[in-house]
């Protein structure tokens, strides 16, 4: 067992994934003398050279492209792009070619490429630097998206991502590189399909991912000194989502509250609420509740933003509500 | 200097071209009869280019093409029973019908389409070529688009990259003078197209497009030179499309004189006259021509019509590589709107 941060057991993985296959290489803005705009990669040029951990202009659209075009031509890219607000200016190639070749070529091409960027706000970085837009790439098949939380995860979904034949998405919540944890001895590669109940409760399942997830356990610990027990579920994959365990805590605790730092308009949140009601609108015992980000461009002064994006208090009163509720 | 070429190659040429133009004429006949729908996009007028360009490549080499792409895939090698069935949506399509005439695909000639964003093919071309040099293998990577893609970001972002890392790809803009309906010196503030590649240190040159021995011969010049490992090399051929940009294009935005001009420089109608002039051949060559050309395409058109529609219940099957998936997502298509 290991204390690491996040960060660092991305670096892990991404190293481990160089040293074993030289068909992996990473890309993209400031990954190398700089060492990546959140330090990910730091050291890797020293250890792994240019040719490697390549350094590339800002041009979002041809370095994405171009991992797409090395994937096609039998590489194992990892594409970078600093955050999921720069990756605007690739969504032509994620949507329009990674994802769409391999269907549109009648299963001939798939596309191995591996898409990481950071997500998510509360650093006070202001409106261009601090969205949340996974739920955006979930919409779209043909990728696969992923969204790790713990160090478990950072470690562990990256190497199966790699061995994906498909495009994979990777967010990673820039509030969580600092965030340190226990990296289990021997541990490796985790799947990319299921949700995973990160804590049990027989009360509510609070519905999460990424940078909410802890805020959500911290929710559920405040909650359980009130006698309010919550399932916390930590969806991990975007797309395909893990209806079935959603649907097996839903069945177990009759209330979702769903927490998403995205916006509530046509978001991932509407999605697994759409879900609920498709396939377990009779087990509930109250409407599905949704905490998500307000729906303004996140701003700059910390109290606004703050009050912008999902807060751990937040999450508890909006859990004491929906407990309080019947239908 | 104008190369030497025996009637020998100048009659496959020739048959080349033929071959497309043919093609392209029967693809109207059905798309009129309604066998073919969708957008198509017609190449006639520019068939000196894909033949000239892909008689430069190896097998070993990538083509990515654009929506205006039957010529390359013609030219290329790919068969035309399977190119027409595509244009018919049969499974037996190049990409089992899930292209159609923009989206012709095809792993064993390394054809990576049929693509239909303008500029979007250029990154992918620039990656194909990275993965190429990464792995020490002396490919080219052939990179088609038209004169409209020079506006797009992708293309400046895309000839820079390939120039900063040296990269083996043969970009080929064919430069018709119209984006759709909008005229080169409409949309552009420099016309001289090849100069923009020059700005990124890309050799470049500008080619008559309508002669196929220039297009061969310049072509062939440029991809050794990028076989050579210096680097991205940039051909502008000059050309004209002889049909409009799509069938539902009304062509208000030319005149009739001007296609006719262009006409009479026709890269078919260019070099019979060369093969009349220089004594090797003549229009009995291209009757013959069109005749095996028009054999080949009514198998093609047999092969295409006798070709079988997928079963709708394979509608989500390569929406991922990955089989397992492939099998989970068919599954929430299935229950999850119905």
């Amino acid at each position: 067992m290991t204390t690491i941060t996040y960060r660092e057991a991305v670096r892990e993985a991404i190293r481990n994934a160089m040293r074993s296959d030289p068909r992996v290489f990473l890309m993209g803005e400031d990954v190398g003398r700089y060492g990546g705009s959140f330090a990910v990669s730091k050291g890797l040029l020293e250890e792994f050279g240019e040719e490697r951990i390549r350094d590339t202009p800002l041009s979002e659209s041809a370095f994405v492209g171009a991992g797409i075009g090395a994937a096609l031509g039998g590489m194992r890219p990892i594409v970078e792009i600093m955050t999921v607000n720069f990756s605007l200016l690739a969504l032509d190639q994620i949507v329009n070619n990674a994802a769409t070749l391999c269907h549109m070529s009648g299963g001939q091409f798939g596309v191995p490429v591996v898409i990481r960027m950071a997500t998510g706000g509360g650093r006070q970085l202001a409106a261009q630097h601090s969205h949340s837009l996974e739920g955006w790439y979930a919409h779209v098949p043909g990728l696969r998206v992923v969204a790790p939380a713990t160090i478990d995860d950072a470690f562990g979904m990256l190497p199966t991502a790699l061995e994906k034949p498909d495009p994979v998405l990777i967010f990673e919540h820039a509030l969580l590189y600092n965030v340190k944890g226990e990296l289990p001895d021997g541990a490796g590669p985790t799947d990319l399909d299921r949700a995973i109940v990160r804590r049990t409760g027989k009360h509510l399942s609070i519905v999460t991912y990424g940078g909410s997830l802890f805020k959500a356990l911290d929710a559920a610990e405040t909650l359980a000194r009130d006698g309010i027990e919550a399932d916390v579920i930590d969806l991990r994959t975007l797309r395909p989502l893990d209806d079935a365990t959603i649907m097996a805590s839903v069945a177990r605790t009759r209330r979702v509250l769903i927490v998403d730092e995205g916006w509530k308009s046509g978001s991932l949140s509407a999605e697994i609420s759409a879900r609920i009601m498709e396939q377990a609108f009779y087990e509930l015992d109250a409407p599905v509740a949704r905490l998500c980000s307000a729906e303004v461009p996140i701003p700059y002064a910390a109290h606004l933003e703050r009050a912008a994006i999902p807060q751990t208090d937040d999450i508890v009163a909006h859990a004491r509500r929906l407990v309080a509720r019947n239908v | 200097m104008r190369p030497f070429v025996s009637r020998t190659h100048a009659l496959e040429l020739l048959r080349a071209m033929v071959r497309i133009t043919r093609f392209e004429e029967k693809c109207i006949e059905l798309y009129s009869a309604s066998e073919i729908r969708g957008f198509m996009h017609l190449y006639i007028g520019e068939e000196a280019i894909a033949v000239g360009v892909m008689n430069a490549l190896t097998p070993e080499d990538a083509v990515v093409a654009t929506y205006r792409e039957h010529g390359h895939a013609l030219a290329r090698g790919i068969a035309m029973g399977p190119v027409m069935a595509e244009m018919l949506g049969r499974q037996e399509g190049v990409s089992r019908g899930r292209g159609g005439s923009m989206h012709l695909f095809d792993a064993a000639t390394r054809f990576y389409g049929g693509n239909a964003i303008v500029g979007g093919g250029l990154p992918l071309a620039v990656g194909l070529a990275l993965a190429d040099k990464m792995t020490k293998r002396n490919r080219v990577t052939c990179c088609i688009f038209g004169e409209g893609a020079v506006a797009e970001g992708e293309f400046h972002e895309s000839l820079n990259l390939a120039a900063l890392w040296k990269l083996p790809v043969l970009f080929v803009c064919e430069n018709n003078l119209y984006a759709m309906g909008t005229a080169l010196e409409r949309s552009e503030s420099v016309t001289d197209i090849h100069q923009k590649a020059a700005s990124y240190g890309v050799p470049s040159e500008a080619i008559d497009g309508m002669d196929v021995i220039e297009t061969e011969d310049g072509a062939k010049r440029a991809a050794e030179q990028v076989r050579s490992g210096a680097g991205p090399v940039f051909l502008e051929f000059r050309t004209y499309r002889f049909r409009a940009h799509s069938m539902f294009d009304a062509e208000l935005y030319r005149d009739k004189a001007e296609v006719e001009r262009w006409k009479q420089r026709g890269p078919v109608k260019t070099l019979v006259e060369r093969l009349e002039a220089s004594g090797l051949g003549s229009h009995d060559d291209l009757a013959a021509l069109e005749a095996e050309a028009d054999a080949e395409i009514d198998a093609a058109v047999a092969f295409a019509r006798a070709g079988t529609l997928e079963p709708v219940d394979e509608l989500a099957r390569f929406v991922y590589a990955d089989a397992a998936q492939d099998a989970r997502l068919a599954t929430i298509v299935h229950t999850g709107g119905r």
